[in-house]
């Protein structure tokens, strides 16, 4: 973001990330794109820039996503969503381009999207592991790291029920002191 | 029908393949676990797994049509080829779902084997000096890691479980052990991969997946099995009787109605 303290009325680029912030993942609808940390970049067109064909036209603005899973199905729904959504605000045209590298992480997820997440019922991701050798552990073996607190009662008598959730990035768990299971948003 | 694209055998093509129709292949035979799983959570699991390798092969086709040159994409290449222009390793062609012969326990079995090889593998792919292979493996890295640590924790559960489970585990790997030799066979184009910088020999994998799945054998009370003279050929098109009915479930829709999309 180019900030011009002269200027007193939003950039397009500042727009864009504003009207990004109202997009909702359409799978945890509790948060945004960019709470998700998603978008990675919002570029405007340099001076000269072609991208439009239209005469009179603006160039077009690129919006940089990383997609969260290699087969998330919403990745798709989501290009479809920014763009609607940008569209809409009159800032485009505009276009989304990909970016695999660096792969996306939960430590990307905003302080305010992890308090959107626990208020949503989805125990938020504490840090992700990091890039090296992580030893494998055994359930249901007593040797989880980290004991998860139940985002409805708080109480941290909490077990893993399935690594695997309604979605790629959730996992199973289930509060032993309130009985209601909960899902968790693995760290990545 | 559709005519069979025809492919264009360079060794790049073929080193990305593959890994790539080794995801896309197993994806398929997890995919026949939905809706049969023992339960609902590994029903969830096995087919999250699997939509994780769709993602992982779709991404390495479109790759390896991109250095083929010919312009075709990742629908052509996972539904236009001929079964001898597949090059999945034979041991995930191999039935694992319930209507094929299989059971969970050679399921998640075979699960182990390929998800650890695979970590291996993604993680030297993570340097490759193919800048799209490194940022695929980036990601593929995360997520396979959650793969290998699901299988482990069943093997060990079946291994260390009742006396059916553990006859059942004991027959998986009877059954299944002499296809991993395949996950280690070198040739002229797994060395053009090395010498490129695009990525390691498979046969260099070997020794830290025995330590790996060793490690794994040992909390379950498993024994690595005495090597097999037997060396499946799926990595060289040459695959084994199952691949052509995999290919009939997999190709019919493109087949019959092409460029048909949702």
């Amino acid at each position: 973001m180019n900030l011009d303290p002269a200027a007193a009325a939003p950039t397009r680029v500042e727009r864009a990330w504003q009207v990004l912030a109202t997009v909702l993942d359409p799978e945890v609808p509790a948060v945004s794109v960019r709470d998700l940390g998603i978008v990675r970049d919002v570029i405007e067109p340099r001076l000269g820039d072609e991208t439009s064909s239209v005469e009179g036209e603006p160039a077009s603005l690129e919006i940089v996503l990383t997609p969260t899973y290699s087969g998330c199905p919403a990745t798709e729904v989501i290009e479809h969503d920014v763009l609607a959504a940008v569209v809409a605000a009159g800032l485009g045209p505009a276009h989304v381009t990909l970016r695999r590298a660096p792969a996306w992480t939960t430590d990307w997820i905003s302080d305010e999207g992890r308090a959107k997440l626990l208020a949503y019922g989805i125990a938020p991701p504490g840090p992700a592991a990091p890039d090296v050798a992580v030893p494998m552990r055994f359930f249901p073996r007593k040797t989880q790291a980290v004991a998860l607190a139940c985002p409805r009662c708080g109480s941290t008598n909490t077990e893993r029920l399935a690594a695997f959730g309604s979605t790629a990035c959730k996992a199973i768990w289930r509060c032993i002191a309130c009985k209601e299971p909960f899902e968790h948003f693995k760290p990545i | 029908m559709t005519a069979s694209i025809q492919l264009q055998r360079a060794p790049e093509v073929q080193y990305l393949l593959r890994l790539g129709d080794t995801c896309l292949i197993l994806a398929q035979r997890l995919g026949e676990w939905c809706g049969h799983a023992p339960v609902l959570e590994e029903d969830i699991a096995l087919t999250n797994v699997a939509l994780d390798l769709i993602g992982q092969s779709r991404a390495l086709l479109t790759r390896a049509g991109e250095l083929e040159g010919r312009g075709h994409d990742e629908d052509q290449l996972a539904f236009l080829r001929d079964e001898r222009d597949y090059f999945n390793v034979t041991l995930v062609e191999l039935p694992g779902g319930p209507k094929s012969g299989g059971d969970f326990a050679s399921t998640v079995l075979r699960n182990l084997f390929v998800a650890t090889w695979a970590k291996l593998l993604w993680d030297r792919l993570h340097t490759s000096s193919d800048a799209e292979v490194a940022a695929i493996a980036g990601k593929a890295l995360k997520e396979v890691r959650y793969h290998q640590q699901h299988a482990a924790d069943w093997v060990v559960r079946l291994a260390d479980g009742t006396v059916e489970s553990r006859e059942r585990i004991d027959a998986a790997l009877a059954a299944l052990w002499i296809y991993t030799a395949e996950l280690f066979e070198s040739d002229a184009v797994d060395a053009q991969a090395q010498a490129s910088g695009l990525g390691p020999r498979w046969a260099d994998l070997r020794e830290p997946w025995l330590a790996e799945i060793g490690a794994v054998f040992g909390e379950a009370g498993l024994s690595i099995p005495k090597d097999s003279a037997f060396r499946s050929t799926g990595t060289r098109g040459v695959h084994s009787e199952h691949m052509g009915f995999i290919l009939s479930d997999m190709q019919h829709l493109q087949r019959s109605y092409p460029g048909g999309v949702w």
